[in-house]
């Protein structure tokens, strides 16, 4: 609709047109609002569902006997079976306990170095002035951006020279070396929001720099830690090329790794067995959406996390 | 905001010196900083800076990690060039890209501008459709979306329903790879929380203004949404096709490591990793690495060049 210029006189026919129209206009408006709104309601509904089906059919035929899995569409079992879990769970080399808690060291350390190594980084960079900051600061943020593809080959030569190939410390160290610089820029933001006068405060008491990050910025940052510490676990705990290149040997696999040896040996008689066994490596990721859920949606609006 | 908005803020106050905060208390900073510093810094070196270098080297040589690397000069780089693969899967990739990338920002801001119209139960739709972006990139969801597309699989018991006879949609060359642009779309939510948030930030007296005027839904949609939120599609842009550029464990898992059907899904990185880690060619996959950053910067480069057509910054 154009809208044509209007002149002082016009404008104030106009508003007390308006506002004659507003009560019938306002009835109108409730009504039809109330019909888009159900509408909305029900396109979004239709939209939820068709986002979880998957999921949530995956999770019912972890419960069906292999044969009824792909007869029809329906998510829940006509038929319960549990034994999927447990021939699952005993269908590999190990039992899958095992690979699920190699998993869980390796997100256990990478959780440590990012914590303590990345909030390091971002105090300095955040609050200390020293020479070249701006440069650095750079560089960290170049990095971010820097496929892991480049570095690969060159880091698993290393890592071989090392012996560590067939480790966890190909994976853990580099956390531990701060190399998430991701969440440096995070906790950089974060502490440049914190109050400046807190840490003058601290100073004038006596406070060093050790203890104004441990005592005063730390405990403000519980919100970018706990960010920190939900998308690390998630990312760790679904990573697949590093793990892919760094363990090989069965002892050390990680639980994705594990669950791709079920394509591997599945006949295709298997599917129940690989659905239950992936149920339960998104099992822990499930319980940190439930959980985390504040943190998450906090930490990719306002960080725009991919 | 994002790293993109700080390194462009950075490029334009260079000059002006950084004495905003207050530095009269400030004498022992560069000790404290280097203390501070030191686990970044000796990560940067050692796991970050050291490899890039030495990935360069070894793009110049022939190295099967047995034997030491021995200088080739461009030889890896014209192999490169004749390599039909290569050019497979940069065809492969491209194509993911540029449907994926705009598919799932496309459909997370259309579901963002959705759910921004005061919808009670915001909170829990949200976390319904956020919940597969924090699954999609794991090998349980790529297991499952093979068993979903498969020739026996749950969309053909769908389609059958219909009377349609669906083919083996994973198996087919043709629609392999639209089955993984469909798990990355699938996993729309993230976006659309950033999305969502930056629809809360832009005040409601433009749309009420706009209203008065006589402005349409879409007229307002596309005079005070689209250019109020471009710099964070710009931003989500950038990143996405960074990333995107790099997938690997979709196709990995879907083609059972083999980039199939017929090359239909060889990924770059997926090609990378035979030729470096199976085939034991570590120069030739430097050198793939390294004209992989290339390609990145050239697209990201791209994406900021015509960003100055379609991007909006209030300041």
């Amino acid at each position: 609709m154009a809208t044509p210029t209007l002149t002082p006189t016009d404008l104030g026919t106009r508003i007390s047109t308006l506002a004659e129209a507003a009560p019938e206009k306002h009835r109108r408006g409730l009504w039809r609002s109330r019909t888009t709104s159900v509408l909305r309601h029900t396109v979004v509904i239709i939209a939820c569902l068709l986002m979880i089906y998957p999921l949530l059919w995956m999770l019912g035929s972890s419960f069906k006997p292999t044969e009824e899995i792909f007869r029809d569409l329906s998510i829940v079992p006509r038929h319960w079976d549990f034994s999927n879990y447990s021939t699952g769970w005993n269908s590999l080399t190990y039992q899958f306990g095992k690979y699920m808690l190699n998993s869980a060291a390796i997100v256990m350390g990478c959780l440590l170095g990012n914590l303590v190594s990345c909030s390091m980084a971002a105090y300095a960079f955040a609050r200390l002035q020293f020479r070249g900051r701006r440069i650095w600061f750079a560089v960290m943020l170049v990095t971010i951006m820097l496929p892991i593809h480049v570095i690969i080959v060159p880091r698993y030569v290393m890592f071989q020279h090392l012996g560590w190939v067939n480790t966890f410390l190909p994976l853990i160290v580099p956390s531990l070396l701060a190399t998430d610089a991701f969440f440096i820029f995070l906790m950089v933001q974060f502490f440049r929001g914190i109050p400046m006068e807190l840490e003058e405060a601290a100073r004038l008491d006596g406070c060093g720099h050790a203890r104004i990050f441990l005592q005063v910025m730390l405990p403000l940052s519980v919100p970018a830690l706990a960010t920190t510490a939900i998308f690390t676990f998630i990312w760790t705990w679904n990573d697949f090329f590093s793990q892919l290149v760094f363990l090989t040997s069965d002892d050390v696999k990680s639980a994705p790794l594990a669950l791709r040896m079920f394509l591997d040996s599945s006949s295709g008689s298997s599917w129940g067995p690989m659905f239950a066994m992936s149920v339960v490596t998104i099992i822990p990721i499930f319980l940190i959406f439930l959980f985390g859920q504040k943190y998450l949606v906090r930490g990719i609006a306002t960080t725009g996390i991919k | 905001m994002s790293a993109i908005t700080e390194l462009r803020s950075m490029k334009r106050k260079r000059g002006t010196p950084a004495t905003k905060t207050s530095t009269n208390l400030r004498r022992s900073d560069g000790k404290a900083a280097a203390v501070f510093l030191a686990p970044w810094f000796l990560g940067l070196v050692t796991v970050t800076l050291f490899p890039l270098v030495a990935s360069l080297y070894l793009s110049f040589t022939k190295y099967d990690l047995l034997s030491s690397p021995q200088w080739v000069g461009f030889q890896n780089f014209v192999d490169l060039f004749h390599d039909e693969r290569i050019w497979q899967s940069l065809k492969v990739t491209m194509l993911y890209v540029v449907t994926s990338v705009p598919l799932q920002l496309g459909v997370a801001l259309l579901v963002a501008v959705l759910l921004n119209q005061g919808m009670k139960g915001l909170a829990f739709y949200r976390s319904v459709i956020y919940l597969p972006s924090l699954m999609g990139g794991s090998v349980a969801i790529a297991i499952l979306w093979r068993e979903i597309f498969g020739e026996e699989g749950l969309l053909n018991k769908f389609l059958a329903l219909f009377g349609i006879h669906g083919t083996g949609w994973v198996s087919n060359p043709d629609t392999a790879l639209w089955t993984i642009v469909l798990l990355h779309v699938w996993t729309f939510g993230s976006p659309m929380i950033i999305f969502l948030a930056g629809l809360r930030q832009i005040p409601d007296m433009y749309y009420e203004a706009s209203q008065l005027d006589g402005a349409s839904r879409w007229r307002q949609f596309r005079s005070i949404t689209l250019p109020l939120l471009s710099p964070i599609i710009f931003f989500n842009l950038v990143m996405q096709v960074i990333t995107a550029f790099q997938a690997f464990t979709q196709a990995y898992v879907v083609s059972g490591g083999t980039g199939g059907p017929s090359d239909s899904t060889l990924f770059y990185t997926l090609y990378l990793y035979q030729e470096g880690f199976s085939n034991l060619h570590m120069g030739y996959a430097s050198a793939m690495a390294w004209v992989l950053v290339l390609i990145i910067l050239a697209l990201t480069g791209l994406n900021f060049w015509l960003s100055k057509f379609w991007v909006f910054y209030g300041d």
